[in-house]
This record gives structure tokens, C-alpha cells and sequence, in this order.
């Protein structure tokens, strides 16, 4: 399914995904546009953060799982098997559901997407983390007390600094798995407002179990069911006048 | 009412068991230090031993058994350590996995004795290191491979798999990831599996007996092809042999408390390194 004419970030088509012998994702196909956020629901075990893992590569590390169709970002094949996932992983980043902090300190936290990579000079890693938790409206909280571990800042202010840890490698599509599941509705509210700026700089997708949340947060929605794509169109389509009864059961809570 | 009692009961038999367990531990250590301080002096630590052991010091082996045991740990660590690596980080298949650590077990199980006369036969003989602190430390390195590997597998497996994930999602390699996130956080729980090991090197008698240990010896090891005094072998020679029984198991006594020191000041030295390591980088 795809949907008007916003430039193409990704384009799924005909998507299979298999754990073993489960058939995750039943012959998907989806187009992701390019800033713009388009947000993934469904009840649990829909596929949709399998999906969202097939984006960056991350089903790469989980044994015994095979995937078929074409996944296509900037024109190019990433389940190709000869890809260069690290290279993917460099510009797909991902913000997971519970907040990750290496145990070290926030700046190390920052500046370890950047070593990796190779950068050496101190001055523009001191500059890229400075921006980095400024973009993710961090850097206040945190500025006196860079040096402090990570692991000492509240959930909230955790989940922000992995979403800074991800802008600091400057990827150009950033992934959400269910950001918020773990924290509460005045660090969710700073999360999703820090979506909406994100969107203006980078391709996001997010899977979320709130439906309110993506209705919030996100341009378009799609709708999963079971490991196949129900419905997708723009948000306020979705949830005004959805075109499958399935989803519209879903939205109006009769399962899930 | 009756499970009231019966808790009681069950906490109480906790309690006993927990003082027994000290007794034992403060019973050892008062005996060893009431009948090993009256040999202690600076001569006895600083000095060689004179009169076929009666007289002197026994600094030859206060510092023959700290090389053998800084010898095995500086062969067993990166060892121990890459071993438990490859087992939880990199390792191919299940099956293969469950080989490699069941053997990894069986070592653990071999006795003492049966690494002491592998190692005369392969580092002394075969190698032709001969009886020599190397061959010494390789031996008991071996000794304490098993609990290394044990120790690291564990911590390694305790760091979670998010921030693995965290590290792989921001374009590191599966290298880098385990060079500079799952290692350092696994650090604290190997330097525990190192200070357990310490104690073991310093105290085992068997493995240094054929490979490294000499009961006499007028001067300091000065290279690590040399043979050496040791503070356990040495508690064993003055028991066993020599013809001044009387003089010697004070001496023997005297060994004791100071393997019983230098074990705690080594151990302490690793657990004030650890505790730093984990201040500052865990917390």
C-alpha cells in the first residue's frame, strides 16, 4: 500500500519474516516516508517490532530467523545477505522501549557512537555531544554533571539520553520501539514533543501500543494484525474513517 | 501459631549454621596467629634461612610464592578471560559450546596433584623449562583456569543484552561492542574470579611440588627460569623432613599466618581495585 506523494524513505515490498517456523510478517509492503513519522500499531505479537528491527538490521543477531522480499532504503537492498549492516545500523538508529545507558558516564555515553566510528578530535566530539543533548532537550538537566554516570538520571531523562546517544551518530532515520512503555505521562509528553520536533531532521518510525500516542505523534499510521498489514494511510484518516472493520475493532478497544 | 515456631525453628538452624561457619574461620585464624607470631621478626621476614632451616628468615620464600602467584595470574587472566569470551560471545554453535564447557568443568574437577605431575611432564621435561617459577606459575595458571573462565562467563552473561544491542544499533562492531561496553562492565565480576584465585595459587602445595618449589635455597629468585622457595611447600618441608622437629613447627607455624597475610593483603589490593573500577565506571 502506498499513500500520495511525500518522498520515499524506505520502501517495503512484499515482505516475509520468519522465526524458525512462525511466520512473523506475512507478505508486507509499505512505504515510509521521508520526514515524516509513521507510527506502527497492533496488539502484541502483530509483527510490528519485528518489523521495525528488520529496518536497522537488528533480527540480523537473533538465530534461526530468514527473511525474503526487498527492502529498499535509498534505493538499496538492505536483506541483501552481502549489505553492510553496519553500515545500515550508522544510519538507521534506534531509541529501544527500555532506556539503555552504557554504565558510564553521559558524556562517554554520547561520545561512544562517535569513537566507534573513528572520529579522534576531542574538540568536535565535545561539540557534537554538547548539541547532541541539546536536541534532545537534555542538555540543561544534565550540563554540570556530565561527568556523573549515566545510570544516576531518572528514566525519563535516560530514555533522552539514548535518543541523544542516536543523534549523535547522525543517522537519517531514527527507529522507536514503544519509547515510553516505561515511563510516566510527564517524561512521555517530553519524549513525544521531542518526536515532533525530531521530524523536521530525520525519518521516523515508531511502534507503539498507546494508540493516543499515535495519534499525537505520528503523520501516518499503520495497522497490523497477526504479521500482516491491515491498513495504512495518513493518521487523521486512520482514526477518523478507518476502511477496514478490523481496525476500526481495534481502535474501538474490542481486542487487543 | 505452628508456623510461627516452625520459623523460629528454621532461622535458628540458619543462625547455628552461619556461627559454626565463623567458628571454624576465627578458630583458624586464632590458632595459626597465637602459634605463628612468636617467630615472626623483620630477621624472619627479611632474611634468608640459616642453620638448615632453623635459624633465619624465610624471605626466600615470602617472594617466590608472590611471583608464583603473579605469574599465574598474569598467564591465567587474558587466558581465562578470552576463553569465556569466545564461549558466551562468539562461539558457533550450541553444540560445540556444550563440549568446550563441559571439558571446561572436568578441568576444574582434575586434583591437584594430577596438575602437578602434567606439569613436570609437558612445561618441566618436555618444554625443558625445568623446575623453574615459569614452569610453576604455568601450572598453577592451569590450576586456576577453570575458576577465571567460570568467573568471567558469569559476569559476562549478567551484562544485559540491551546495551549490546544499544552499542550494535549505533554502527559498532560485534568487536568494539565487546571491547568497550560488555568487557569494562564485566570487569568488577572477573576481578572477583582473580581474587579467588589468588588465595588457590598461594596456597596450593601439589602443583609446585615437582614443577617449581625447592626446599632450600641461599638466595633470591632473580630470573624466572629459577627454581624458588615457597611459603606452602616450605610449610610442608619443615612438617615433614629435617631433624629439628622442635624448631621447625614454629617456623611452620610462622609460614602460615604470612601466606595467611599475603593472601589478604592481595586480595585486598584486587578488592580495593575493583570497588574503584566500579565506582567509576558503574556508578
Amino acid at each position: 500500500m502506498s499513500t500520495n506523494n511525500d518522498r520515499v524513505k524506505i520502501k517495503a515490498s512484499n515482505i516475509n519474516f520468519y522465526y524458525g517456523q512462525t511466520h512473523a510478517i506475512k507478505n508486507l509492503s509499505i512505504d515510509i516516508h521521508d520526514n515524516k513519522v509513521t507510527a506502527f500499531i497492533g496488539p502484541s505479537g502483530c509483527g510490528k517490532s519485528t518489523f521495525l528491527r528488520m529496518l536497522n538490521k537488528m533480527n540480523d543477531l537473533v538465530p534461526n530467523t530468514r527473511a525474503d522480499g526487498s527492502l529498499l532504503f535509498d534505493g538499496q537492498n538492505i536483506l541483501e545477505r552481502n549489505i553492510d549492516v553496519v553500515g545500515v545500523r550508522k544510519k538507521v538508529g534506534m531509541v529501544f522501549q527500555k532506556p539503555n545507558p552504557f554504565p558510564k558516564t553521559i558524556f562517554q555515553n554520547i561520545a561512544y557512537g562517535l569513537e566507534v566510528n573513528g572520529v579522534k578530535d576531542k574538540e568536535f566530539i565535545r561539540k557534537r555531544v554538547e548539541d547532541s543533548l541539546k536536541k534532545a532537550a537534555l542538555w540543561e538537566e544534565v550540563k554540570s554533571r556530565l561527568h556523573t554516570s549515566a545510570l544516576m538520571l531518572s528514566g525519563g531523562q535516560q530514555q533522552r539520553l539514548c535518543i541523544a546517544r542516536c543523534l549523535a551518530v547522525e543517522p537519517k532515520v531514527i527507529l522507536f520501539d514503544e519509547p515510553c512503555a516505561s515511563l510516566d505521562p510527564i517524561s512521555t509528553n517530553k519524549i513525544e514533543e521531542l518526536i515532533l520536533e525530531l521530524k523536521n531532521f530525520y525519518t521516523i518510525v515508531i511502534v507503539t501500543h498507546n494508540m493516543q500516542q499515535a495519534a499525537r505523534v505520528s503523520d501516518y499510521t499503520a495497522f497490523m494484525y497477526l504479521g500482516e498489514l491491515i491498513e495504512f494511510d495518513k493518521t487523521s484518516t486512520i482514526f477518523t474513517v478507518p476502511k477496514q472493520p478490523k481496525t476500526e475493532e481495534y481502535l474501538s478497544g474490542k481486542f487487543g | 501459631m505452628k508456623n510461627k515456631i516452625y520459623q523460629f525453628l528454621g532461622f535458628s538452624i540458619i543462625t547455628l549454621c552461619i556461627i559454626i561457619t565463623l567458628l571454624f574461620l576465627a578458630s583458624i585464624i586464632y590458632l595459626i596467629a597465637s602459634k605463628g607470631f612468636s617467630s615472626i621478626s623483620w630477621e624472619f621476614l627479611t632474611s634468608i634461612p640459616r642453620k638448615s632451616m632453623t635459624e633465619g628468615g624465610v624471605a626466600p620464600a615470602i617472594i617466590g610464592t608472590f611471583y608464583l602467584v603473579i605469574g599465574s595470574i598474569i598467564i591465567a587472566l587474558p587466558l581465562g578471560v578470552a576463553c569465556a569470551i569466545y564461549i558466551n560471545e562468539y562461539s558457533p554453535t550450541g553444540y560445540a559450546v556444550n563440549i568446550i564447557r563441559m571439558s571446561i568443568n572436568n578441568l576444574a574437577g582434575v586434583p591437584s596433584v594430577v596438575f602437578g605431575l602434567f606439569g613436570l611432564a609437558v612445561f618441566v621435561n618436555f618444554f625443558g623449562f625445568g623446575v623453574s617459577i615459569l614452569s610453576g606459575s604455568l601450572t598453577l595458571a592451569m590450576l586456576i583456569l577453570p575458576s577465571i573462565i567460570s568467573a568471567s562467563q558469569e559476569s559476562l552473561m549478567a551484562v544485559p543484552y540491551s546495551i549490546r544491542e544499544a552499542s550494535l544499533a549505533l554502527g559498532a562492531t560485534q568487536w568494539q561492542t565487546i571491547k568497550k561496553i560488555v568487557l569494562p562492565t564485566a570487569l568488577p565480576g572477573i576481578m572477583t574470579g582473580v581474587i579467588l584465585s589468588i588465595g588457590r595459587a598461594a596456597g596450593e602445595t601439589a602443583p609446585i611440588l615437582f614443577t617449581a618449589a625447592t626446599f632450600y635455597r641461599r638466595s633470591y629468585p632473580n630470573s624466572p627460569m629459577d627454581e624458588t622457595m615457597a611459603l606452602p611447600y616450605h610449610i610442608y618441608a619443615l612438617m615433614t623432613e629435617g631433624t629439628h622437629p622442635d624448631k621447625q613447627v614454629a617456623i611452620a607455624y610462622g609460614c602460615s599466618l604470612i601466606l595467611l597475610v599475603i593472601v589478604l593483603l592481595i586480595s585486598a589490593f584486587a578488592i580495593i581495585l575493583r570497588n574503584k573500577y566500579r565506582s567509576t565506571y558503574v556508578n
